[in-house]
């Protein structure tokens, strides 16, 4: 299981605009997997999503659901209480 | 020949697995569903409940789609599954559980996701047994689940084909029906032993425990919502709070749901703008949401239960804030309400 670390210097920036955002904010496992399952399959290979939830369940569940679809995990941080998890979409 | 493709059902159960993997062993590419219908056990009790910690977090449906090295699509259909739970055509089991109807609807999902010409599979896989479960899974509801769904001989069960008619996929060899099994009856032997065989050492419970309207108290509290609505309605957040806390109705018209440890008032915390609510002042207690439309006087008694599961259950008097959803805070002092005079009818 991935394990969500504090933001670290050189962490994704919110304001990134080419970054695809989910906020599954209060959603609770599979919602927000299916929420960035949904958001994922409208972005070509190559395109960046990031995932915002707050159950713990994400940290395991979504790198799962990248596993299987062949999608990679760029990284996964807490901000403010919040997890954020970065994907790649890739080809599958 | 082209390779074919089948769509499986994934509940995250052992039966599923291992019908994808005889399948997958024929040559056939898989990938599998996943549907959430809200009522799903493992999920939401490990992100609820504080003492469900320590059992691993993982979603069995997406492990097990990882140990067959799968694909695994979940479709959220709670919506749609309300006419299922509210109207099922042919009953329900032991509680709530529409079974039956549930198969068949999502079959009948699977074959739609499946045969979209975009996705082009052949044909459906459920991990059905002839007889191990008494309401959907016996030998008269297996053609009412292959009719009812659309799917007719498009739907494979590997684990059972022997004891069934041939379906297509067997009869045009898409599958050799000699490698596909006969199991049936209640025993869980026979997938043990085929689990074995096939390298799988570790697997979820036997399906039937994923699925809350299978539970006699999560029933209960299902419906004494719609009892004390006056109508068989729900909406995600209903079946979501049913999972949680300690439900105590005093009349009708008002329940309180109560945290019964850290983990749930947390997960009640989110509620708290949308109903009114209780905190007890100065003394350790849990979060208290108020379901309905209590009057002042209910409000007051609803502080003496809450107090009751509070640290000052012993206490002549304590504090307890009321919570309006209007932003207004009411400060109460209250007499705890004793166990012996909390009537049993009132825990629902």
């Amino acid at each position: 299981m991935s394990e969500a670390t504090e933001r670290p210097a050189g962490a994704p920036d919110a304001s990134n605009a080419s970054v695809h955002e989910v906020d599954a904010r209060g959603l609770l496992c599979p919602l927000p997997v299916i929420r960035a399952q949904d958001a994922a399959g409208t972005l070509a290979p190559g395109g960046l999503l990031d995932v915002f939830a707050t159950d713990p369940g994400t940290l395991h569940d979504i790198p799962a659901w990248c596993a299987v679809h062949g999608h990679r995990v760029v990284g996964t941080w807490r901000e403010r209480g919040d997890i954020r998890i970065r994907i790649e979409v890739c080809e599958t | 020949m082209m390779q074919k493709k089948a769509v499986a059902l994934i509940s995250g159960g052992l039966d599923s697995m291992l019908a994808a993997k005889v399948v997958m062993e024929e040559g056939v590419h898989v990938e599998g569903l996943n549907f959430y219908t809200g009522f799903c056990v493992e999920g939401h009790t490990h992100a609820i409940r504080a003492r469900h910690q320590a059992r691993p977090k993982r979603n069995n449906a997406l492990w097990v789609a990882q140990q067959l090295g799968i694909k695994l699509h979940i479709i959220d259909v709670s919506e749609q599954y309300k006419d299922i739970v509210l109207r099922p055509k042919h009953g329900y089991g032991q509680h709530l559980n529409p079974c039956l109807d549930c198969k068949i609807f999502m079959v009948n999902k699977a074959l739609a996701w499946g045969f979209m010409d975009a996705n082009g599979f052949d044909f459906v896989i459920t991990g059905e047994v002839i007889g191990q479960r008494p309401k959907s899974q016996r030998k008269a509801t297996m053609p009412i689940i292959a009719k009812e769904s659309g799917a007719d001989d498009l739907l494979l069960r590997p684990l059972c084909a022997k004891r069934l008619a041939p379906t297509k996929p067997e009869r045009e060899g898409w599958v050799d029906r000699a490698r596909l099994h006969g199991f049936e009856g209640r025993s869980r032997k026979p997938q043990m032993a085929l689990a074995a065989q096939l390298g799988f050492t570790d697997y979820a419970q036997p399906a039937g425990g994923c699925c809350f309207l299978t539970d006699a108290a999560y029933a209960a509290k299902l419906s004494d919502l719609w009892q004390a609505r006056g109508e068989r309605d729900y909406d995600l957040d209903d079946i979501m709070l049913l999972k949680v806390g300690r439900h105590v109705r005093p009349a009708r018209h008002y329940k309180l749901i109560v945290g019964r440890e850290a983990g749930e008032n947390r997960f009640l915390e989110g509620y708290r703008k949308r109903f009114l609510h209780l905190r007890m002042v100065d003394v350790e207690g849990p979060l208290a949401l108020i379901d309905g439309a209590p009057s002042r006087g209910d409000v007051r008694l609803a502080a003496r239960v809450l107090a009751r599961y509070s640290q000052g259950r012993d206490a002549a008097q304590v504090g307890v804030s009321a919570h309006h959803t209007n932003g207004v805070t009411e400060a109460l002092q209250v007499v705890p309400l004793p166990a012996s005079e909390i009537p049993r009818a009132w825990h629902v």
